[in-house]
Parts: structure tokens; C-alpha cells; sequence
């Protein structure tokens, strides 16, 4: 178990890195210019050159991508020589437009996108799996069809089309919602939970929509593919009610994949729920991450990218571990 | 007289969108209390689809299920799926071929067997993992304590089907249905699962219906054998009878067609032609396409006419030309004038 | 007496299996040691139960495994060490006929292509022409020749079977490997097959490697048996004598479990082996029977140590084949 996690976080480890080369390199070969980007209205080439110096641009590349990940092991200075300023451990760097450390960027974008994740996740997973499961049981039958028909429906409705929808209909004409504030991000807040939940309410159903769309297809197929297994007929054979043969042995045999997807799902979201973000004004990772890769903010755009990439690598192996802990087959002796 | 089990003209037909698929089309059976009897067919013939009705199975289903299933006075096809869970497991319990797909692969051995305890005994999990530790040991598991923790993965072929035997066992069911419990398992362990089905027999005395492809294992376990094809019953008799004078043209053929360990090993005589299909079934003798002997009736009345069970004593036969004494006395050798091998097209 | 045609020698094939979510390694040894020759024309019935490492076998002489360590000679030629380049006429001279007919068939293929793809791959246009071959082929092996634009699922399992024949032959090899080609199929139909396979062989005179686990199928199809257990061959000699004057505990155990038809064959003189396989993974040292050997059990302390050592090489891999298996010394004639 222990050599288990060892490995899985050597692994992790090497996969951030390289994710973190890749996107260092693409930004430093690209065509944009974040030194040009920085100095702001009134451009000379000696301002851009100034600048170029104060972020550290003009030297080569290996050395700026080691002073980057050496924030990750201890405090290190930004800025051009001689105005240097402190950057305490983690240093993820200063924003190329704002000069504001990203580390802070981060923990105060963060709390707005776990505000859409956790809400989004519950809501498709109990949408997804439920109508998914009802679906299989009536396979065949009316409510099958129309689960089965909402949800084709569902996949192919894109999340910009159904939050603009969602924005126009009960914010525009019915007015019993309010747009998107700023202000709230917690349920903890001095708004309180209620005020929460109807702000996030519809980023959180443009995403379920789409999501339980999917989440019902597969927990369907899987659904009744364990229902055509032979340890179903043995439990009716045993003389089982159809509802301890359901639930106590079909669900917990076909939600196995579904309990993979949610997991890389989660994970992937938390890196920041981009269009929805950007839709509903919501200053996540994703709304963040964005601005930041347009105007060429470098070091906003590389903390953000690994984040995300360290939230799916987590979510695997929360996921190998969640599905061990489900199916005694794979588990570790 | 009323047997213990009683099928009379049972039909089980699944809708289809090619048609009806006509799986059991009028079989008999009956048993008696402590027998065993041997339900033997190829594929197709319809012999596990019968037990699968027998338990119930295709209540709930879009299958079509007629005729009757008289068991200790009751009629099974007549019962609701909630009244048919009281006879399941409790009163018939049932082994299938493939144990580790048969099993929970998330739920251990000892679990499931104390969760087929607990369905028909107001008991608590405890009890029933004592009871299910317990039965473990009386179907030859050894260390059954450590082993009721197991999970059905970490068993052998042959000990998953041990334990698919106490699961069915459990609650001392007066049947056992076994669908070739033994057919996915080597010789030796389907030996060894043998000898403990018909010593849990005795000790039970339970009737068992073993469902089964192969001859040499009824001659092993069965006092009875039922020969199936095209969903009928063709032939019964007691074991010896069947092995000493097989009445019907395709038990000749079978045993014909089936190379042996100890005979001189010249050409085996394979049946010609192949099952007929079950989505459009022929009018009359079931079998008389592939049917050497039915040219040697009158013109057209083995495909025109389907023929009747016919009683002899405690020899029951399917066949114009045993019904006309064509085919009364022999041993498999009488199949002798059915050579004649053609592809199976 | 010429060189046979295929001739195996201390052919080996060990595993590394890894397993669970920390990949523990363990070395799994299918096939340890294997020793025996085929005649031109002949059969070589490989029997033995699950695991026993016969289908392994099978895989390696067609070279889809690569072996461990021994040698594989065809016609004097070692093929086991042969390179990608070469293998490719190897394998017009050894062909293969699977369990199961369905699977071993692309579904989207008609089976006139099925039977010459194996023509298509060596580059090889027969001299009457490839459709020609084809009809020819389907006729030998009891197809209508018409029927070679239809597609698998259009056949029966014995049909398929046939299908499946019919490729193997198509590159007119020496040898087929027969991997339980009947296992699959009803009684009525796998006696056509095996009928088949035998009429083919009378004709052709090529050799097959039959392997099953059905011993009665075996003893009608082969010339020579081996029987193998844990990876290794534990008795190896003529049909009669294998079947006829079983020596090695293990081969009349087997024999002995098979039910039999005849009525009163006396089950309770029947040799009953206790308990499972070992796994192939941590199999007993010395003889690897000698776990569930009813001989053993039966034999005195200081005779058991014994058979702890490497067993002996020969047509009988026993210490003690003189052992008696049950306590009655008169039982072991009932098998014959």
C-alpha cells in the first residue's frame, strides 16, 4: 500500500514537471511578446527592454524555467535587479500585469470555482445516476424513452448555449434570480448558504444539464449490462426482493465506472469550469486563466495549468483507491 | 397419483424481432421426492431454459410462459413473482454452470451464503454467518471460517462451485435444480463435485434435476434421464434402460456420435444435419430431417404428423417408428444402419 | 529411422505476472521443460487439465509465444530462434485451428476471404488461382463452395469450424495446431469434426497437434499422447499404452475420473484426487504431483522423500510408478 502511493507520487511528481516544461516552452516559443504585453500604453523599445529585464525575459531559457520551479522548493526574489522584491515560499510568481503574486491570485480565485464544482458535481450525480438507473430498470418502457431521449437531447445542448438560455429566461424575463455577484463565494459567508445557492444555481445547472446527459447514458448501458449478469439470476434464485437484487447487488457491480468518471470529472473541474466562468462572470481559475493566457501573463497561466493538471492527477488516483475500496478484485494485498 | 414435480406440456416462447423463438415447446417432466434425474440435450434443446422456468426465472419477463409446473400441489406459473420468491431458494435452489459468474465478485463467499439464509430465516447477520461457516464445512471446504472471507476470485473453479453449492443448499431446499455445474470444470474436481452433489443427496434426501450435455455424467449420478430436443422431451426411461435399449433415434444417435474411452476407436457416427431452428419450427417429428430411420416409415408421416409421448412401463418415447415396434429392441449398435454423415449444412 | 518432422527439446516459457494495484511480481512457469517429437502424418494428443500449460504449448510451437529457453526443430531447422523475417515461411509450413470458431473469425469478413487471407498474407497465388483454391477447400471440408461471399454468423458452430479448418489448410502446411477445436461443439457435431479431421489427415498426410482436455476425444484422434500437468509432461507414449497401460499415478487418476457410460464400472474403486491444482505460480518442489498423488499418500515415509527430488526424465515422470493408488491393490485394472 505504502510502495503504492510511493510510486504514484514519484509519478505525479514527474508528470507535473513535464507538464510545467511543456507549458513554459509554449509560452516562451510562442509568438506572443509578454515583455511588450507589460509595459502597458506608451511603448519605446527602451521601456520594452526595461521591462523585459524586470521580469527576468532577457535570459536564457533554461535559467528562467529553473528560477520558476525553484519558487516551488524556496522563497525567491522578483523584479529587475536592483528593485527586487521578496516572494514567499510557495512562489508561483508575479502577475507580468498586475505585479501581484499569484499565489494570492490563486487562493482568491479558487474559492469561486469550488463554489461551481461542489454544487455542479451534486447536482449531475444525483440527476445522472438516478434518472441513468430508473432508465435501465424501465428499459424499454415509456419512462426509458424519455429519460433516454431528454439525455441525447442534453449531450448536445453546449454550455455556452445553456447558460445563456438559463441567464435570459430567469434572470431577463422571469427575474427570480439574481445575476452572478462577486461577492459571494462561500456558503459560509455573511450572505449566508441560501444567498449562495441562488447565485450559483445557474452555472450549476448549465453544467449538471450537460453532465447528468452523460452520467445517465453510462450509468444506463452499465446499469443493464449488470443486470444481464449471472449473479443477478443467482440472486433471484436466492429468493431475493427485486429491490435488495437492485440496489445491494446490481448497483453496486454497474456504478463502478461511473465512480471513475466522476472522479476524473471532479478533477477536472476543479482546475476551473472555463466557459462557465466566462459565461456567468464568475472569477474562478478558469475566468482567470484565461485573461492571464490572452494578454500573455506567463506566470498566472503556468500556476493555474499546473493546478489543474495536479487536481486530475489527484483525482486518479483518488479514483484507483475509491475503486479498490469498491471491488475486492483489484485491491492491494 | 401426483408427483412431488409434475411439468405437463410447459411451452416458453421469447419474442424476437426476427419472430418467435420457440425455445420449450411442450415438455413433460416429473419427479419424485429423493430422485435424480437427468435433463440431457445439446444446446438449444431447451433444457436449462425448462429450469429456468421451473424457478420462476422468466416471471417479470417479456418471455411467454404456458402449460403447468405442479410442484407439491402448487402451480408455479400461476404464482406472482412475490409468492415464486418463497419457493426460491428456500424450496428450490438452484447451481449454475459458470461459478465465478454466477458469484458477486464484490460480496465474499461467506456473505452471500448467509444472505441466502437470511432471505427465508428471521435471523441476525451473526446467526446466518454461523449457519453459512457451517455449511461451508459440509461441502468439503476446508478451513471454512477463514475461507467464508474470502472472496469468490480467490477460490478455485472447484471450490466456488463448492460454494455455490452451499448457497443453494442453505436454507435445505426439497430441490435442487443443477444447470451443468460441472461442465466448466476439469475431471478431476468435476469428479470431486460429483460425489459431494449425490452425498448431500442422500444425506437430504432432496430430488435434484441435473442438467446436463453429457451422457457419462447422468450414468454417474442420475436414476433417471429426460432426453431433450427441440424443446420436448423425446425420451425417458430409468438410467439403465436408456444405456441398454435407447428407444429413440436420437439418443441412438447421440450415444453413437459420442467417442468413448475403452470401445475400438474407428470412425465415430455422427448425427447428420444440425438442431432444427427454433424461430420456425417443422410440423411434425421434430427430429425426422436428420432422422435416418423416418424413411423407413410411410411417405411423409414423420414430417406431417408430430408424434406422441408413448408410455412403455417406465419407458416414455417420442417416435413414429418405436410407436410402430420398428426400433423395439438393440443397444446403440441398432443406430449401426444410421451411418450416413453429411456436413452439418 | 529418418529425423521427425517437428522435434521439441527442453522447451521452456516462464511468465512474469504482476498483480493488483502494487504489481507484485511472480514468475509463472506455463510450460517447464517439454520434450517430445511428431512423425510426418502422425498425431500428438497434448492432454492435461486447466493451467496445465497445453495451450501454451500450442502458442509456442506456432511461435505467437516467444519461448524461454529450449528448442522447437522442423525438419532439423530450430524455428525458436528464428527471426520476424523468417518466420513468415515458417508459418506456411504450421497453421493453427482454434476453440472457438466465432471468435477466431472477423465478423466482417465473408469466409471465401477468411480462408484466403492466409494466401493473401504469404503472397502466394496457387497455381489454379485463389478462388479456385478457395471452392476447392470449402468443398474438402464440407462447405458448399457457393456459400463463400456469406459471412460467419451465417454458419453454424460446427460450420464455422469447418471454416476455420479450411483456413488452416490453405497454405498446405505440415502441421496444424489444434487447440480444443471440438471443445465448443455439441456431441452430434463434434463428431463430424473430428471425423473430418481425420479424413484430412488420411488425404494429406500432415501432422496435427491435438489439444484437448476431453480424453476420450484425444484417444480417438491421436497416435501419441502426452500428458501434461504444472507445465510439464508427466506420461508420454502410444495411444494403447496411455490409454491401454496407464503407468504414472497421475494419468490413471485422470482416466479414472472420467464418468463412463458403461453401467456398473464400480465408482467406488474409482481413484478420487483430492483438492485443486497447485498454482503454476509456487508449484511443490520435486515432483510436482506429488501434492495430490494418491500413490504418495499412500507411501511409506522414507519412499516419500523421494520423490522431493527432480523427477526423472523417461516416458514415465514418477519415482515409484510401481506404487499402488488405493488401498485395494486390485483397483488399478478396473481402469483398463
Amino acid at each position: 500500500m505504502i510502495a503504492f502511493l510511493l510510486r504514484r507520487l514519484g509519478a505525479m511528481l514527474l508528470l507535473l514537471i513535464v507538464v510545467s516544461f511543456i507549458t513554459f516552452s509554449l509560452f516562451h516559443f510562442g509568438p506572443a511578446d509578454p515583455a511588450s504585453a507589460a509595459c502597458g500604453q506608451e511603448c519605446t523599445p527602451d521601456r520594452v527592454e526595461q521591462a523585459r529585464i524586470a521580469l527576468g525575459l532577457d535570459k536564457p531559457f533554461f535559467v528562467q524555467y529553473l528560477t520558476y520551479m525553484s519558487g516551488f522548493i524556496m522563497p525567491r526574489m522578483i523584479g529587475a535587479p536592483g528593485a527586487e522584491s521578496a516572494c514567499a515560499w510557495p512562489c508561483l510568481g508575479k502577475s507580468f500585469q498586475t505585479n501581484e503574486n499569484v499565489t494570492d491570485m490563486i487562493a482568491n480565485a479558487l474559492p469561486f470555482t469550488l463554489s461551481i464544482a461542489i454544487g455542479a458535481v451534486v447536482l449531475w450525480t444525483i440527476a445522472g445516476v438516478g434518472l441513468g438507473l430508473l432508465a435501465a430498470m424501465r428499459k424499454g418502457k415509456a419512462a426509458d424513452r424519455i429519460i433516454v431521449g431528454g439525455a441525447s437531447v442534453g449531450v448536445s445542448l453546449p454550455i455556452p448555449v445553456t447558460g445563456l438560455v438559463l441567464l435570459l429566461v430567469f434572470v431577463g424575463i422571469l427575474h427570480v434570480l439574481p445575476f452572478t455577484s462577486n461577492s459571494i463565494n462561500s456558503p459560509f459567508g455573511a450572505a449566508g448558504p441560501w444567498a449562495w445557492v441562488l447565485n450559483y444555481l445557474l452555472p450549476w445547472l448549465a453544467i449538471a444539464i450537460l453532465f447528468s446527459a452523460q452520467y445517465i447514458r453510462v450509468t444506463r448501458s452499465n446499469m443493464i449490462e449488470t443486470f444481464n449478469e449471472d449473479f443477478m439470476r443467482t440472486a433471484r434464485a436466492k429468493g431475493l426482493a427485486r429491490r435488495s437484487i437492485v440496489f445491494k447487488h446490481g448497483v453496486r457491480a454497474g456504478i463502478t465506472p461511473v465512480v471513475t468518471m466522476l472522479g476524473m470529472d471532479i478533477g477536472g473541474l476543479l482546475g476551473g469550469a472555463v466557459l462557465t466562468e466566462q459565461i456567468f462572470s464568475v472569477p474562478g481559475l478558469g475566468f482567470t486563466a484565461v485573461h492571464a493566457a490572452t494578454s500573455g501573463d506567463l506566470p498566472v497561466t503556468m500556476a493555474i495549468t499546473m493546478l489543474a493538471a495536479f487536481f486530475i492527477i489527484v483525482a486518479s488516483v483518488v479514483v484507483d483507491l475509491v475503486y479498490a475500496a469498491i471491488d475486492p478484485r483489484v485491491r492491494i494485498n | 397419483m401426483t408427483s412431488f414435480l409434475s411439468v405437463k406440456d410447459l411451452h416458453v416462447e421469447f419474442p424476437t424481432d426476427d419472430g418467435l423463438v420457440s425455445a420449450v415447446n411442450g415438455m413433460d417432466l416429473s419427479l419424485e421426492r429423493g430422485e435424480t434425474v437427468g435433463l440431457v440435450g445439446e444446446s438449444g434443446s431447451g433444457k436449462s431454459v425448462t429450469t429456468q422456468a421451473i424457478m420462476g426465472l422468466f416471471k417479470d419477463s417479456k418471455a411467454r410462459v404456458s402449460g403447468t409446473i405442479d410442484f407439491e400441489g402448487t402451480d408455479l406459473i400461476s404464482l406472482s413473482e412475490n409468492r415464486m420468491r418463497e419457493y426460491r431458494g428456500k424450496k428450490i435452489g438452484m447451481i449454475f454452470q459458470d461459478p465465478l459468474s454466477a458469484m458477486h465478485p464484490f460480496y465474499t463467499v461467506g456473505e452471500q451464503i448467509a444472505e441466502a439464509y437470511r432471505v427465508h430465516n428471521q435471523v441476525s447477520k451473526k446467526a446466518a454467518k454461523e449457519v453459512a461457516v457451517d455449511m461451508l464445512g459440509r461441502v468439503g471446504i476446508p478451513a471454512a471460517r477463514s475461507r467464508a472471507d474470502s472472496y469468490p476470485h480467490e477460490f478455485s473453479g472447484g471450490m466456488r462451485q463448492r460454494a455455490m453449492i452451499a448457497m443453494a443448499l442453505v436454507c435445505e431446499p426439497e430441490l435442487l435444480i443443477a444447470d451443468e455445474p460441472t461442465t466448466a470444470l476439469d475431471v478431476t474436481v468435476q469428479a470431486q463435485i460429483l460425489d459431494l452433489i449425490s452425498g448431500l443427496q442422500q444425506e437430504t434426501n432432496s430430488a435434484v434435476i441435473f442438467v446436463t450435455h453429457d451422457l457419462g455424467v447422468v450414468a454417474e449420478l442420475c436414476q433417471r434421464v429426460v432426453v431433450m430436443y427441440g424443446g420436448q422431451c423425446v425420451e425417458q426411461a430409468p438410467v439403465r434402460t436408456i444405456f441398454r435399449e435407447p428407444g429413440h433415434p436420437y439418443t441412438r444417435g447421440l450415444m453413437a456420435s459420442m467417442p468413448a474411452l475403452s470401445d475400438e476407436t474407428g470412425r465415430l457416427k455422427p448425427i447428420p444435419g444440425s438442431p432444427p431452428a427454433l424461430l420456425d419450427l417443422p410440423k411434425g417429428c421434430l427430429f425426422a430431417e436428420r432422422c435416418e430411420v423416418a424413411k423407413l416409415l410411410p411417405e411423409g408421416l414423420c414430417r406431417e404428423e408430430r408424434p406422441l409421448l408413448r408410455i412403455h412401463g417406465d419407458h416414455e418415447v417420442r417416435c413414429h417408428a418405436h410407436e410402430r415396434g420398428l426400433l423395439a429392441v438393440g443397444g446403440p449398435s441398432a443406430a449401426g444402419n444410421m451411418k450416413g454423415e453429411s456436413a452439418d449444412v | 529411422m529418418s529425423e521427425p518432422l517437428l522435434k521439441v527439446t527442453g522447451l521452456r516459457k516462464h511468465f512474469t505476472v504482476r498483480k493488483g494495484l502494487a504489481r507484485q511480481a511472480s514468475v509463472v512457469k506455463a510450460v517447464d521443460g517439454l520434450d517430445f517429437t511428431l512423425e510426418r502424418g502422425k498425431t500428438l494428443g497434448l492432454v492435461g487439465e486447466s493451467g496445465c500449460g497445453k495451450s501454451t504449448t500450442g502458442k509456442l510451437l506456432m511461435r505467437l509465444l516467444e519461448p524461454t529457453a529450449g528448442s522447437i526443430a522442423l525438419d532439423g531447422r530450430d524455428v525458436a530462434s528464428l527471426r520476424k523475417d523468417e518466420l513468415q515461411s515458417f508459418r506456411r509450413r504450421v497453421q493453427m485451428v482454434f476453440q472457438n470458431p466465432a471468435s477466431s473469425l472477423n465478423p466482417r469478413m465473408t469466409v471465401g476471404s477468411a480462408i484466403a487471407a492466409p494466401l493473401a498474407a504469404q503472397k502466394i497465388t496457387p497455381p489454379e488461382g485463389v478462388k479456385k483454391r478457395v471452392q476447392s477447400l470449402m468443398d474438402r471440408v464440407g462447405l458448399r463452395p457457393e456459400h463463400a461471399n456469406r459471412f460467419p454468423h451465417e454458419f453454424s458452430g460446427g460450420q464455422r469450424q469447418r471454416i476455420g479448418i479450411a483456413r488452416a489448410l490453405a497454405l498446405e502446411p505440415d502441421v496444424v495446431i489444434c487447440d480444443e477445436p471440438v471443445s465448443a461443439l455439441d456431441v452430434s457435431v463434434q463428431a463430424q469434426v473430428v471425423n473430418l479431421l481425420k479424413d484430412i489427415q488420411d488425404e494429406l498426410g500432415i501432422s496435427y497437434i491435438f489439444i484437448a482436455h476431453d480424453l476420450a476425444v484425444v484417444r480417438h484422434m491421436a497416435d501419441d499422447v502426452a500428458v501434461m500437468y504444472l507445465g510439464k509432461i508427466m506420461e508420454h507414449g502410444s495411444r494403447d499404452q496411455i490409454f491401454g497401460d496407464p503407468q504414472h499415478p497421475y494419468t490413471r487418476s485422470l482416466l479414472s475420473a472420467v464418468p463412463s457410460v458403461e453401467l456398473g464400472a464400480g465408482s467406488k474403486d474409482r481413484i478420487r484426487l483430492q483438492g485443486d491444482l497447485p498454482s503454476p505460480a509456487n508449484p511443490p518442489s520435486g515432483c510436482v504431483f506429488r501434492t495430490r498423488c494418491p500413490a504418495y499418500a499412500l507411501l511409506p515415509e522414507e519412499k516419500r522423500l523421494l520423490c522431493r527430488d527432480e523427477i526423472p526424465t523417461g516416458s514415465v515422470a514418477c519415482h515409484h510408478p510401481d506404487a499402488p493408488l488405493l488401498e485395494i491393490p486390485a483397483a488399478a485394472t478396473t481402469l483398463v
